[in-house]
């Protein structure tokens, strides 16, 4: 029962909004798209849920062309970032309103349930407003669920959350939603959420899917420094480098290229670095010491983060535990050459240096 | 510039409040250096937005004072404390340019038009706006909106100090980091008091040189982002910190010892009281796979790209634990062990065990 785009655009007016795009979303399990604001996502969710028809191409869920089809008769559910309930009806009309416009028997027990699934047991007799805003959202996705409809759309649920509460539901979503048959889409502007919520992805830049696969599998392969930089937070560290025979030049610093990058042909590329790969301290096996300016700390209590300059590029390390550095103080930093990824001059991700972790 | 101090500060929007419960705030007893970079933390609801109220103006206080470098300022009104804001949304003229937006409020405060050009000027090479300034504010971007709405909190010299109410909400996360960096980098350089309002323990952390931490309308910690992570006086810091938060283990104490489901759990130091309910705190950080230890069975792994949390459990208990290298299978029986120097007993929520001996 997969849901599937078939090369699907859509223009409005002069602007193309989404290039030509084909997936294939499974049921079980979570399908991400991960973007920027404005990369695209809302306008895939119309698209899939019926609120906009594509310019071209088609709509497939179930094995049936449901392009054009109105979204009332599509049997979908979708979840906005703002929690939109009734506010004159009690949690447990809100969550029974979907079943009562289907003309559903059976209400009161799917009702019970699926407030059970979302823990909402107790506040079935309270007004939306008197709940708080995690129960609010909760009531939304339980109204979600109830229908047992064939997809779930998902857009920024989380977003207007606190951070604790966020982390909470973004725990049980995918044990709520994941194993009930259903298609569940699910769009997110946070590189570690999508990690956190596994599955698939979809990384979208600018109206264009860039990459789809299984989430930590293209979070440790990249296909082009777009999807990269997507799927990268804190941002990947991108500087030139010039292969020459065996080694890597940026500018003083050079090391000895290995794994898929040592066929590259002699040239300019971008190097790329997660953050995480560059230490303040010398790990253990292979390492190149970057001697850097400290210009910024930061300090998250679990993780310490130092911006460095070296020349003309500018640095973000980032490592477990505290380290105290001092602004504008030299400090040898080390970064894990067998983590590198080298992209070529259109962008792709030409070779590696070695292993991904 | 200034040194703020809050003195006995009470805050209910009742009329005649009688009991504890009926206080926003409860008694609030707080100094802020001058120059100080500080964050309040804490959920919806814990009395953040009020406190930040009460500083600002917009809110009187039911009992106790304010004051900015010794002088009371509880009862002035917004305008004459001398501060400035940056909100949540973006608050600028849409129809002036950048330049002007920045200079409104010199402008408004008839300072001359040669240091009104050199302070904007300063204030959007700082903030990368500089080849913007005669672009009108409607054609920028969100996150370029609210640059300018924290320019325009930072461009006087003159303040009391800087208050920003949850200003990254809106901005995504690659943009969100630069704007954190930029403005931990712009305190660096101009050291203004700055107060920073979030429920985003990241922000808060990375911004701020002391962090409040709110629960009901309560300090229960006031501390450096490492004393938080490393000793939090109270089991909510411990768990609104970190990601995931701290473990938190029922507990039970004799003859000096806490024991968790019947096996005792070295601790940091000695256990200085074990009245009421007792726990044991540990970090999922701290918590490693080991031979022999506490049996749990893996619940769930999660790959975060930089490390592995895998959420397993001891009977009805949940301990996560961060692991690095070999990672359990779901279903898998596992041992953990913890690092004593960073488990600690909690009474009553508060911590109830005596520091590690360096």
């Amino acid at each position: 029962m997969a849901l599937e785009l078939k090369q699907v655009t859509k223009n409005v007016g002069a602007d193309r909004h989404i290039y030509e795009t084909s997936l294939v979303f499974e049921p079980g399990g979570f399908n991400i798209l991960l973007g920027a604001t404005n990369a695209g996502k809302s306008t895939l969710i119309k698209l899939m849920a019926g609120l906009e028809r594509p310019t071209s191409g088609e709509i497939w869920v179930d094995g049936q062309n449901v392009t054009g089809v109105n979204p009332q008769k599509r049997n979908i559910a979708l979840v906005h970032q703002f929690f939109i309930n009734y506010p004159h009806m009690t949690v447990y009309e809100n969550i029974a309103s979907p079943l009562r416009v289907a003309k559903v028997s059976d209400i009161d027990r799917r009702v019970r349930e699926a407030a059970d699934v979302l823990q909402l047991g107790p506040m079935l007799d309270r007004k939306p407003q008197e709940l708080s805003g995690g129960q609010q959202q909760r009531c939304a996705l339980a109204r979600a669920i109830v229908k047992e409809s064939k997809a779930i759309f998902l857009d920024e649920p989380l977003a207007n959350l606190d951070y604790k509460l966020r982390e909470e539901l973004r725990d049980q979503l995918p044990e709520i939603l994941g194993e009930r048959g259903t298609v569940v889409v699910y769009a997110t502007s946070e590189p570690t959420e999508a990690l956190m919520l596994g599955g698939h992805t979809a990384l979208l830049h600018a109206g264009r899917v860039t990459q789809f696969g299984p989430t930590p599998e293209i979070y440790r392969a990249p296909s082009d420094l777009t999807s990269a930089r997507v799927f990268s937070d804190p941002p990947m560290n991108l500087a030139p480098v010039e292969k020459r025979g065996s080694e890597m030049h940026l500018a003083a610093l050079s090391w000895p290229v290995e794994g898929s990058a040592a066929q590259l042909a002699d040239g300019q590329y971008t190097v790329g670095i997660r953050p995480h790969h560059i230490l303040p301290t010398k790990p253990d096996g292979a390492s190149i010491q970057i001697d850097g300016t400290v210009e910024i700390t930061e300090l998250s209590g679990s993780e310490s983060v130092a911006h460095f300059e070296l020349g003309a590029q500018s640095w973000v390390s980032l490592s477990p535990g505290t380290h105290p550095y001092r602004i504008g103080e030299s400090h040898d930093f080390h970064m894990i050459p067998s983590a590198c990824y080298y992209f070529d001059g259109s962008g792709n991700l030409a070779g590696t240096g070695g292993a991904h972790g | 510039m200034a040194k703020i101090t809050l003195d006995k500060l009470r805050h209910s929007y009742m009329p005649a409040p009688s009991q504890p419960s009926d206080y926003a705030l409860k008694e609030i007893d707080l100094s802020w250096r001058d120059g100080g970079a500080y964050a309040l933390l804490g959920p919806s609801g814990c009395g953040k937005s009020t406190l930040l109220n009460i500083i600002s103006g917009l809110l009187t206080p039911s009992d106790g004072r304010v004051l900015f470098d010794g002088e009371d300022v509880t009862n002035l009104p917004p305008d004459q404390r001398n501060i400035a804001q940056v909100f949540q949304f973006p608050v600028i003229y849409d129809t002036m340019s950048v330049y002007n937006n920045l200079a409104f409020p010199l402008r408004n405060r008839c300072v001359d038009e040669a240091r009104v050009d050199a302070r904007v000027r300063e204030i959007a090479t700082m903030l990368e706006l500089e080849d913007r300034l005669e672009t009108r504010a409607s054609h920028l971007t969100p996150d370029n909106k609210q640059k300018i709405s924290m320019g325009r909190g930072l461009v006087r010299d003159d303040v009391n100090v800087i208050m920003f109410d949850e200003p990254l909400t809106v901005i995504d996360p690659e943009l969100k980091w630069k704007l954190r960096s930029k403005l931990k980098e712009l305190h660096q350089k101009i050291a203004v008091t700055m107060i920073y309002v979030t429920h985003d323990q990241t922000e808060a952390l990375t911004f701020a040189d002391k962090v409040v931490v709110m629960q009901d309308g309560e300090i229960v910690q006031i501390g450096t982002p490492v004393e938080l992570f490393e000793r939090p006086r109270h089991t909510f810091v411990g768990h609104f910190i970190g990601s995931p938060g701290m473990n938190v283990l029922p507990c039970d104490v004799s003859g000096g010892l806490a024991s968790f489901q019947g096996q005792a759990l070295e601790l940091e130091g000695a256990i200085s009281r074990s009245d009421g309910r007792t726990e044991i705190g540990v970090r999922p950080e701290y918590v490693h796979l080991a031979d022999d230890g506490i049996s749990a069975t893996v619940r769930k792994v999660a790959d975060l790209g930089r490390h592995v949390v895998v959420e397993a459990m001891a009977g009805d208990t949940v301990i996560n634990a961060i692991v690095d290298g070999a990672v359990p299978e779901r279903g898998a029986e596992v041992k953990l062990q913890m690092d004593p120097r960073q488990t600690r007993l909690y009474a009553d929520g508060w911590i109830a065990s005596e520091e590690a001996q360096p």
